[in-house]
């Protein structure tokens, strides 16, 4: 079949809007009555609440409400506790803040001047608790208890039901993975490597900080606006704090400026509501960008990674310690602890393993899902590890993924059968891209004069990632008498190009062209039940309920035709939007007509997507697709300064299918700068457990300055059977090999080894220097 | 304490009544309804509230609302015609340079002001004039292709 809109850049639905600044964001949005809320953070990391005296605050003018810890356990209509996997949070604190910028009260009033002035009159008398301020010391025997015990839900996700805190500890969750035989696979090695590598928290900075407006209704419903990847879940978690049907809650999510994970599971929801509940009124909260940083931050780890091998580079045993620091609050904590273990293999048979990955509490901001989410943690130990392994053994770093990655067919850690695995393409492609085997590149004038001090290199890196499985995905697709389409899908559009996607989808399967579609806004009330928008998912899943809704339209065409025209049913066929019948052509408004009998009426096409954690052969899915990647660097290092520069950067992901050539590339390039920010520049900074670079001018972003000169994409396709034509999710996957590649650039360039992120110019001074002081 | 001020914004004369520490960046979001440009950072270095004045982009939520008094202001909403868009708005959509759209309207006015001032800029004088915006979703490399295609042009 020839396909009109599949495959095609065509110009994204979103973009008009956008350009001209009229889209909306929830920040440009008003409510009629809407007063301003704002939150009172805790200034220590931990400390018991003594007590709260909010009465001068409540005799500002203008403040019309204000919460504490009285207002929400008091209340039989609220349940004070809840969170994605543990209920350990609390709409703002009960006995304790477990962090610096922990929620104590909030306020509402008529000007945000007023909630200013209001929260700065309440008085809070802490009692102060000693902190534990990393992993180390959270781990060790006696340690200060973040949580004294947590609060586990009566139904939770499927995936993390075997996951719990390990009481009298800090240890938020411990998944383990055992394969083989553990000491006979180091026996049995001929090289034993160990290492540790470490990588710091940090801050998805999406350039829209979290909001939200609340408003209850005298009968109880609740609606919010909310900027969420995820409003089913947030929708499923107010109904349970504030004990009601789902049907009461209403989520309308606009446009997000930005999500990377950092805008999953209830954020500032919870709090909003309670205010508007109390207040009467509509009441609106907007974060600044501070507060975004004591919200929601990316794990920072400490990975232990011991790896037995053959002389000729065969990978045969692992054991890897990985230490997730959680913060305050599980959040997502677990699953991301998870997904870090599963992936300490790598993209590598490895037959033995002993893999124990802990999600931690310290008090420190709660850490979440973080585009790559756990195996960008992983993959910084795997990768770095084999550029190591390869150097002691003089193999070449190619050859080395080369025979060890996983090829189609092969099993996963898990014992599952890998299908649509393009990971040899993928490392052959960007070596390919960066000229791997030009040995000339050191001395060439290519990019450039250079000093003699100046030494170039070049690395390698590559990664496997799983989807979060199981699932669900429904999507509602309308049929119009007019033959114009209309879709309906709790995707939340936040820049990845879901909207035109799922129109091109819908397009192509019907033979509408993208004039005629309406992707429609998120609202809980109106669009069916989609999990979330995160994992990579959307495309693959939220893709195929479209692709079978619009199947669902055509089965309805086809029975109206069969009835009124009496065709038989084998003879009706559809092509470039029409019906074709053995004598005639008909248009969908024909059918529509016919079957309504005057010019009105809506077919409805319904797609439901569930994937199993059992495959159809009955085996095993831990994913429902598998996504691999991987990436090569080019740098030059000055040998005197260790200042470092990126000449270029290849990414290349298996996308299965091209859907919109153009949004691909974006997803690849963009996944790879937000890699390189992380690799290079970002790492929040404690001090005594306060944020001390909460800015966007102490945090530092990569900018167009930062760039190579070239950042290449490459798309590589090896078709899924149950993605949407072929199609598999890729927002994740670019970001993950970035740090190792550069790594081992750096390596390949000066000869030192940088375990811990960012890789800074005086990392590298610093082990020059210790490599020069050495015999 | 309220002063009177008189700015053009987009074209128009508006004569308004603002505190004297409300910002540019609040006075055309709040009062003038304009909210392309967006609240970022706060401090002026990631470039979402970009807005021209005279010209020159500045961060409008660093600058006082009555520092340009007198000035002539332009946001995204007052770039192309009635019904037509500016050349780096086509540019922008083609080349893809936008993902989330956040950072849209300041790296447009920016891309402007860098236009007007160097009609044919090197690929170093994009990057460097540029380093004020950010693009989380990370499209610089469509961004720069954009705008050396209108300075082509």
């Amino acid at each position: 079949m020839a396909m009109t809109e599949i495959g095609k850049s065509v110009r994204r639905l979103d973009y008009e809007i956008k350009v001209t600044g009229k889209a909306q964001y929830l920040g440009d949005m008003q409510v009629p009555g809407m007063c301003h809320g704002k939150i009172l953070r805790s200034p220590l990391p931990h400390a018991r609440i003594k007590n709260i005296d909010a009465s001068k605050a409540l005799k500002v003018p203008g403040v019309v409400a204000v919460i504490t810890r009285d207002d929400i356990v008091s209340d039989e209509g609220i349940e004070p506790y809840y969170g994605p996997v543990f209920k350990d949070q609390t709409i703002v604190a009960v006995e304790k803040v477990r962090h610096v910028g922990d929620p104590v009260a909030a306020v509402a009033a008529s000007t945000v001047d007023a909630a200013d002035e209001a929260l700065r009159l309440i008085d809070v008398d802490y009692e102060e608790l000693p902190a534990v301020l990393n992993v180390q010391e959270a781990v060790r025997p006696g340690a200060t208890l973040v949580h004294e015990s947590v609060r586990i839900p009566e139904s939770g996700f499927a995936d993390l039901a075997e996951l719990k805190p390990v009481e009298g500890t800090n240890i938020c969750t411990h998944f383990r993975l055992n394969r083989g035989d553990i000491e006979k696979g180091f026996a049995e090695s001929d090289l034993v490597f160990e290492d540790t590598f470490t990588l710091p928290a940090t801050q998805h900075c999406f350039l829209e900080t979290h909001a939200c407006i609340a408003s209850v209704d005298p009968g109880g419903r609740i609606t919010v606006w909310a900027t969420t990847q995820n409003p089913f879940v947030v929708r499923t978690q107010l109904s349970n704090i504030f004990k009601v049907p789902v049907s009461k809650v209403r989520v309308v999510v606009p446009y997000l400026g930005g999500g990377y994970g950092g805008k999953v599971y209830p954020k500032i929801e919870p709090i909003t509501v309670a205010l508007a509940l109390k207040a009467r009124l509509p009441v609106r909260v907007l974060l600044s960008r501070e507060e975004v940083f004591y919200t929601i931050t990316k794990h920072g780890a400490a990975i232990r990674m011991k790896t037995g091998v053959k002389k000729d580079g065969t990978l045969v045993a692992r054991e890897c310690e990985i230490y997730l620091d959680t913060g305050a609050y599980a959040e997502i904590g677990p699953r991301v602890a998870k997904k870090s273990g599963y992936t300490a293999a790598g993209p590598y048979r490895i037959p033995n393993l002993k893999i124990d990955s802990y999600s931690v509490y310290t008090n420190k901001p709660p850490a979440g899902a973080f585009r790559g989410f756990g195996v960008s943690q992983s993959a910084w130990a795997v990768e770095s590890q084999m550029d190591i392994v390869a150097a002691a053994l003089k193999i070449d770093p190619l050859h080395i993924r080369l025979k060890n990655g996983y090829r189609e067919g092969d099993r996963f850690v898990t014992e599952e059968t890998l299908r649509s695995v393009g990971l040899q393409q993928c490392v052959e492609e960007v070596a390919k891209s960066i000229g791997w085997e030009d040995k000339k590149f050191k001395s060439a004038k290519v990019h450039g004069e250079k000093s003699d001090a100046v030494k170039r290199g070049k690395g390698l890196a590559c990664m496997i990632k799983a989807t979060i499985t199981p699932s669900i995905s429904c999507a509602v697709v309308k049929l119009n008498e007019d033959s114009s389409l209309s879709i309906y899908t709790g995707t939340i559009e936040m820049g990845q190009g879901s909207e035109t996607v799922l129109a091109q989808i819908a397009g192509e399967e019907l033979g509408i062209p993208l004039e005629k579609i309406q992707v429609l806004g998120v609202d809980t009330d109106v669009v069916p039940y989609d999990l979330t928008t995160s994992s990579s998912r959307s495309t693959f899943h939220m893709g195929k309920a479209v692709q079978l809704a619009a199947q669902d339209i055509k089965q309805q065409l086809k029975q109206t035709v069969v009835k009124e025209y009496g065709v038989p049913d084998d003879q009706v066929r559809f092509a470039g939007g029409k019906i074709l019948l053995p004598e005639t052509a008909l248009d969908y408004a024909d059918a529509m007509f016919k079957r309504f009998g005057m010019r009105g009426g809506t077919l409805v096409g319904d797609g439901q997507v569930k994937t199993s954690v059992k495959d159809e052969y009955g085996e095993k899915s831990t994913s429902a697709f598998w996504f691999v990647a991987a990436g090569a660097a080019e740098v030059e290092v000055d040998s005197e300064t260790g200042q470092i520069k990126l000449l270029k950067y290849a990414t290349a992901v298996d996308v299965g299918k091209a859907l919109h050539p153009l949004g691909c590339r974006q997803q690849l390039s963009g996944g790879a700068i937000t890699g390189i920010g992380q690799a290079m520049f970002e790492e929040i900074a404690y001090d005594n457990g306060q944020l001390i670079n909460p800015n966007l001018v102490d945090y530092v972003l990569p900018s167009l300055a930062d760039m190579p000169p070239v950042i290449e994409p490459i798309s590589v396709e090896i078709p899924h059977k149950d993605g949407p034509f072929g199609a598999k999710g890729i927002g994740e996957s670019a970001l993950i090999p970035v740090a190792p590649a550069i790594a081992n650039a750096v390596f390949d360039a000066v000869g030192v080894r940088i375990k811990d992120l960012p890789i800074k110019a005086e990392k590298i001074y610093l082990a020059l220097e210790a490599a020069k002081a050495e015999p | 304490m309220k002063k009177a001020i008189s700015i053009r914004v987009n074209g128009v004369e508006r004569a308004v009544e603002v505190e004297a520490r409300t910002t540019l960046l609040e006075l055309v979001r709040e009062r003038l309804g304009l909210t392309g440009a967006k609240l970022g950072c706060d401090i002026q270095v990631c470039g979402t509230c970009t807005l021209l004045v005279n010209g020159r982009p500045v961060s409008a939520c660093s600058v006082l609302a009555v520092d340009v008094d007198g000035s002539e202001v332009l946001t995204i909403e007052g770039l192309g015609g009635q019904n037509s868009l500016h050349p780096l708005q086509e540019a922008f959509m083609r080349f893809g340079a936008l993902q989330c759209g956040y950072c849209t309207s300041g790296f447009i006015l920016t891309a402007k002001a860098l236009l007007d001032e160097f009609p044919k800029p090197s690929d170093e004088q994009i990057r460097a004039y540029l380093a004020g915006n950010f693009c989380r979703c990370g499209c610089y490399q469509e961004i720069v292709q954009a705008i050396q295609d209108m300075a082509r042009a």
